[in-house]
């Protein structure tokens, strides 16, 4: 997998905030788009492309898209 | 002493009785008086139930009954070890939080065979084959979600439950001819291994806990004490009812 196409992947479950805003060093929390409900897309779209099953937690202790991309990464080895 | 909830002498089928409200529903039947038959997959947890359960008052035995209802061989071995039954309370079910644009066909049949297909089949063939006796009472465990209310991430969860609230009404309907009364449960977030399972952080679950108009989130028995009432005599002319129990949240 690569950090790229997360980044895209991850982008494609918001729907106001620009493609352009998001980067391996997005904070994503930050983010005015940020929701309960994009959180539970980002653990479904993880699920659907990448086959690994994160938690809630995993999403709170992540700051930026990279240290989300790290957990996902990791759970593929 | 005068008691209308009494399940004395009632012989109770609880299936998904190795946790949360399916074990606290087969406790609270035998503390009730009730002779309990309880189901489930896992061995250990189910085992661990029935040495819960004060034994049985006439001496009768409860019995423990290993099986997983999507599958239909288990199914029929269940139905053939069955004694004639006074009651049910379907519980064995399970949960999936998913927006609804990730909720493929996959994720539907998974949901519908276990909330579904699994609890409809069994009282189907419970009532065709007779083994729901005359007057018995069937307790579908449903949920608000699907019916009342309406969370983001619940839909495919939710439909689920709602159709088998559905099936609840119309079996109600037509399990009349034999006075078998069918009803269902509709908790709102009951605290069980099932809501612990990471998807919603702990932090999340205590903030949403508050949003319940009684301040908390539900206990296994707050709905097993629901499934009390619906078993017992004392609801005899109560059918086809979704018995909203709830802390106040769909309000």
């Amino acid at each position: 997998m690569n950090i790229q196409e997360f980044i895209e992947n991850f982008a494609a479950q918001f729907d106001e905030t620009e493609p352009e805003a998001f980067t391996a060093e997005t904070r994503f929390k930050d983010l005015d788009e940020w929701s309960s409900l994009a959180a539970l897309s980002i653990i479904a779209m993880v699920d659907d492309e990448y086959d690994v099953i994160i938690k809630g937690k995993d999403i709170t202790n992540s700051d930026t898209i990279q240290d989300l991309f790290d957990v996902v990464a990791k759970h593929r080895r | 002493m005068y008691n209308p909830f009494s399940l004395s002498g009632k012989t109770i089928l609880v299936t998904g009785a190795s946790s949360g409200i399916g074990r606290e529903t087969a406790l609270a039947c035998s503390r009730m008086g009730a002779r309990v038959v309880a189901t489930a997959r896992d061995q250990g947890r189910l085992a661990e139930t029935m040495s819960l359960l004060p034994p049985v008052a006439d001496g009768e035995s409860h019995v423990m009954a290993l099986a997983d209802l999507t599958q239909p061989q288990d199914v029929d071995s269940l139905l053939k070890s069955l004694p004639p039954l006074d009651g049910a309370v379907l519980c064995a079910g399970n949960s999936m939080t998913l927006p609804l644009q990730f909720g493929s066909r996959e994720k539907f049949n998974e949901m519908f065979d276990i909330n579904f297909f699994a609890p409809v089949e069994l009282m189907r063939l419970m009532y065709k084959k007779k083994v729901l006796q005359k007057g018995a009472s069937v307790v579908l465990i449903a949920s608000i979600g699907g019916t009342h209310s309406f969370m983001p991430g619940n839909g495919v969860y939710g439909a689920s439950k709602a159709a088998l609230n559905s099936v609840m009404k119309y079996a109600a309907r037509e399990y009349a001819s034999r006075k078998v009364r069918v009803n269902s449960i509709c908790p709102g977030m009951v605290d069980t291994p099932l809501i612990h399972r990471g998807t919603i952080t702990e932090e999340q679950l205590a903030e949403d806990a508050k949003r319940y108009p009684l301040g908390r989130y539900g206990q296994p028995a707050d709905i097993a004490n629901g499934a009390i009432y619906l078993l017992s005599d004392a609801s005899s002319w109560l059918t086809g009812h979704d018995l909203v129990i709830d802390g106040g949240f769909s309000i």
